[in-house]
């Protein structure tokens, strides 16, 4: 079937099965491989993409649900320029918030969806926030750490993550 | 931190790594991100049954579907590869990749699907028919080390992999003069590391250069070596591309079988052939389990506490296959009695077949469930006694001037103040507080208890456990290398030659051979040679990677920097040790004379006429580095030095639980890390706080379970607990610095930090939560559900 996505603002139109998970999609279709697969059952969190802003599973949604629907942003879709970073992701630069990288895409994903609704978290919002993004190598402790700066300088620059984007 | 032993300008400093750019913008180079053009995908057939003889499969079904290529099986790829190297000298427990014959465990591999898409390779091993007659299996481990008991391998004769007896020392006699003795037992359940990403391999044979590309998720050691002799081919014909990123290991990817398998098929098909494991794939059949093991362990101690001997007997569930299971009895030798000044030891190792999923390879390799128990008796000599358990452990402490310090079973430790970081971290935690806030805790109705581990991290590993438990194998090295090359533009490029799965080791070398030479460690590229253009390596196993390429870069900085000295002391007309080197300028001692960095660089790019006699033009030098203390054989009696360097952490933890509820709820977690010098601070300490995380998993939720049908229980992420963010607390860090004398900047490994003491501080915890119940766990994971019942049966009892 036919499907029309967009992303990261630009429109695509691909052909696949029904059965088709967004992921799939994203990542054979799109070549968008930054967003991960952990468990393809929901748990994991490293597929994890937005759409329409809100943090969502891509391994638990169709393709075909998200045809000619929401704006689904990638962590490709966050960087701001090739070798820019955003702020989130300098702040996971800074605190080493990840080793090996693989939670890393869906953790900043869902950071930068936290720090859109809320410019002032606490440790209790952060840690609420990234409890459904597993990471094995890091004991979440760094990447707390990473949300809390990117906090505090996207406050210093006044803006949400996507303002600061722009 | 203690003032590391020289001043450095890079190491030690909390910079930023060279490797976190590419992953927080999703540039990753991860195996499944390679999907080169003609590539077929697998699927695994997987059995249901824990034990059955295999009469037939068909695969007439699944090759009629449009888009399936190939079904494999086991006998068709038994006939084509030899059986996969397990170490010991078991020549009867045969291992392939898929079951031959007979399975042996629950979702063990019978036939593998080939087709145009993942998706179609699934659909179609669905339809594989297989025809099985079920047989009897065996899932418990004392069971499957009576002689009488059914053998998983029939032709091996019994379950038997390993069953050895060490003494090291006047046990008997040390039994005989002490004035007490206590008898315990504790079980480490099966868990593993379980990474965020599965194994995967791309394996893509080319006929016309002789070439079979490998990438892989993977961390093992000879990984080109064993893929060679398993497919008979020249091992100068595989080509593993060591650049692939890899999404988290901890020991666990070792995919030799998954690997093999892809390369056959690769072979025979003349396609790439990519199999990723679906998660389910992974947790039941991808050879990721950890540790299975019972310890039997009886001490003999004296009045005031002091521990003089230990018997220890280790029985491992090592599943269906050899694997690396038994070695992972071995490694623990190196660091048999802990941080204390145990006079003797009596160590019973024994390994055994049952139809469990294969044990493979997890971090710390056997010796975070030994510290488990060793620290568990630690706990109860102190309530025998009536000790403080932190004066327990203060009273049997290897003294800070004893260093080295030779261990009964052979290993000289390098370097420890376990006292002063025990003073550290009971300054940061304030102890009198904490005991008071656990009582309050108490008398607010809750169970709250306190927990403490110090032990050891063995790092800089070698493979001395091979030839101690294997006699027929006599390797005496586990060499690292670095290779660093100065092109004619003057820039610096160094070269690696394992994969790296999140330790930074692009960082690490950077660090040092910028520091060496001086310059601005962003500034050198660090690369991963591919296995046909590497030196040798070990791959980073065994927490050796600070230690080990570490001192390899080092060692090769400073050839390149002593070539340099040449080169400029020739022009000079001055000898070699007489020249200066700063920051990239070349002097005479008197300053008269002096070259800039690109000056002596282009001498030895273009002007061979300006070269010292002998002097090879080009800049290129590497280093084969042996590990440290590292080369001897065992002795008769099974002495042998294990790994060069022992960093030592101390846990102190406090928790509460709900009595009814039973989940317990961390308040505090301090831990008192020494590694020696540490090379990056944000690597060392992410190291730790996931270990930590790791060990309250593998504490409190993580198991690979199996019912007594033999099926798996777990085998999702939804049953298999992994700890989110809630039940990982803030750990604070006291850092403590003692340099180890055997590695070149005085660094020890940190990869295994953590974890290696954090189950046995949260099983303390629990204990001490208990103790006014008088109920103590012996079992780890301690499960919410299991607990809740253990105090409301306590409760009964009492009422
Ligand atoms: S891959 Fe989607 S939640 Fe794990
Ligand atoms: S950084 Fe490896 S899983 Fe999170």
């Amino acid at each position: 079937m036919k499907c029309q996505l967009r992303v990261n603002g630009e429109d695509h139109t691909i052909d696949v099965e029904p059965r088709t998970t967004l992921l799939d999609a994203l990542r054979d279709n799109l070549k968008l491989t930054g967003t991960h697969v952990g468990c393809e059952h929901g748990i994991c969190g490293a597929c994890t993409v937005l759409a329409d802003g809100e943090p969502v599973r891509s391994c638990l949604m169709l393709a075909a649900q998200a045809d000619a629907g929401p704006e689904i942003t990638t962590i490709e879709g966050l960087s701001t320029a090739p070798g820019e970073l955003s702020i989130i992701q300098d702040a996971f630069c800074e605190a080493h918030g990840l080793q090996c990288g693989y939670c890393t895409p869906g953790m900043i994903i869902t950071a930068s969806a936290l720090l859109e609704r809320n410019a002032t978290p606490n440790r209790d919002d952060i840690v609420d926030a990234i409890s459904a993004n597993l990471c094995r190598c890091t004991g979440y402790g760094q990447i707390v750490e990473a949300i809390e700066l990117a906090a505090e300088k996207l406050r210093q620059r006044n803006a949400s993550p996507s303002e600061a984007s722009q | 931190m203690t003032e590391a032993p020289t001043s450095f300008r890079y190491v030690s400093k909390p910079r930023r790594t060279q490797e976190d750019r590419r992953f927080v913008t999703g540039k990753g180079h991860f195996v499944a991100d390679i999907v080169p053009d003609n590539t077929l995908h697998v699927a695994l057939v997987p059995s249901q049954e824990p034990a059955a003889r295999i009469i037939s499969i068909d695969k007439s079904a699944a090759l009629a579907l449009p888009g399936v290529h190939d079904v494999i099986t086991g006998d068709e790829l038994a006939a084509a590869v030899e059986p996969m190297m397990n170490g010991l000298d078991t020549p009867a427990v045969k291992r392939y990749a898929m079951a031959v014959d007979r399975i042996r465990y629950c979702g063990e591999w019978v036939a593998a699907v080939v087709a145009d898409t993942r998706a179609i390779a699934e659909d179609a091993a669905e339809l594989v028919e297989l025809e099985t007659e079920p047989s009897d299996f065996i899932l418990d481990a004392e069971e499957a080390y009576r002689p009488d008991s059914l053998a998983v391998h029939e032709a091996h004769g019994s379950n038997i992999l390993l069953d050895r007896t060490f003494t090291w020392g006047p046990v008997e006699q040390h039994f005989s003069e002490s004035a007490r003795e206590l008898s315990f037992r504790v079980t480490w359940g099966r868990s593993s590391t379980v990474p965020i990403e599965t194994f995967g391999v791309l394996a893509s044979w080319d006929g016309w250069r002789d070439t079979l590309d490998v990438w892989a998720s993977i961390q093992m050691p000879k990984y080109a070596d064993q893929i060679a002799r398993a497919l008979r081919i020249p091992m100068n014909t595989v080509r593993v591309h060591q650049d692939v990123d890899v999404g988290g290991s901890y020991g666990v990817k070792r995919g030799i079988k998954h690997t093999v398998l892809a390369g056959y098929i690769s072979r025979k098909l003349n396609r790439p052939i990519r199999l990723i494991e679906d998660r389910l794939e992974n947790m039941r059949a991808g050879d990721a389990h950890g540790p299975d093991r019972i310890f039997d362990i009886s001490i003999a101690y004296e009045d005031d506490g002091r521990i003089r001997s230990m018997k220890m007997r280790a029985l491992d569930n090592a599943g269906a296959y050899a694997g690396r299971a038994p070695f992972q009895l071995g490694k623990p030798i190196g660091a048999i009695v802990g941080p204390y000044t145990i006079e003797s030891v009596e160590y019973q190792a024994i390994s055994v077949t049952t139809n469990k999923a294969a044990q493979e390879a997890v971090r710390g390799f056997g010796q975070a469930p030994t510290n488990y128990a060793i620290e568990t008796a630690l706990d109860r000599v102190a309530a025998a006694v009536g000790l403080d358990r932190v004066q327990i452990r203060r009273r049997n402490y290897i003294p800070s001037d004893q260093f080295p310090y030779l261990i009964p079973s052979g290993t000289s430790y390098d370097s420890g103040d376990y006292q002063t970081v025990t003073d550290k971290v009971m300054t940061q935690v304030g102890w009198d507080d904490l005991v008071r806030q656990r009582d309050a805790l108490r008398a607010d109705g809750q169970l709250a208890g306190i927990g403490i581990a110090a032990c050891l991290e063995p790092s800089g590993g070698n493979s001395s456990f091979e030839p101690l438990l294997n006699p027929a194998n006599t390797t005496t090295t586990w060499m690292d290398s670095c290779r660093i090359m100065v092109d004619g533009a003057g820039t610096v490029t160094a070269t690696i030659h394992t994969t790296s799965s999140g330790q930074g080791h692009q960082t690490l070398t950077a660090t040092i051979i910028g520091e060496v030479l001086e310059i601005d460690p962003d500034q050198i590229r660090v690369i991963h040679a591919d296995s046909q253009t590497s030196l040798p390596s070990n791959s980073p196993v065994g927490s050796r990677m600070a230690v080990m390429l570490g001192g390899a870069a080092f060692n090769a900085a400073g050839k390149l920097k002593d070539k340099l000295k040449r080169i400029a002391a020739k022009q000079f007309g001055a000898s070699p040790d007489e020249v200066v080197y700063s920051e990239g300028t070349f002097a005479t001692a008197d300053g008269d004379q002096s070259l800039g960095w690109m000056d002596v660089v282009t001498i030895a790019h273009r002007y061979f006429h300006l070269l010292p006699d002998g002097e090879q033009p080009g800049l290129e030098v590497t280093d084969v580095y042996q590990v440290p203390t590292g080369g001897g054989l065992p002795t008769e009696d099974g002495r042998v030095q294990m790994y060069p360097c022992h960093s030592f952490e101390f846990h102190c933890v406090l928790l509460s639980f709900d009595p009814i509820l039973a989940k317990p709820e961390i308040h505090r977690y301090v831990i008192g890390h020494d590694c020696g010098t540490v090379i990056n601070p944000h690597i060392v300490k992410g190291m730790t706080l996931g270990g930590i995380a790791h060990g309250i998993g593998a504490a409190l939720f993580e198991e690979f379970t199996y019912d007594d049908q033999g099926q798996m229980n777990a085998q999702t992420l939804a049953d298999y607990l992994l700890p989110s963010s809630h039940e990982i607390p803030a750990v604070e860090i006291v850092h403590h610095c003692t340099p180890s004398p055997f590695t070149v900047l005085g660094q020890k490994g940190s990869g295994e930090s953590g974890y290696l003491g954090a189950p046995a501080a949260i099983s303390g915890a629990v204990n001490d939560a208990l103790a006014p119940l008088g109920i103590t766990v012996d079992k780890l994971p301690i499960r919410t559900a299991a607990l809740s019942d253990r105090i409301a049966a306590a409760a009964n009892t009492q009422s």
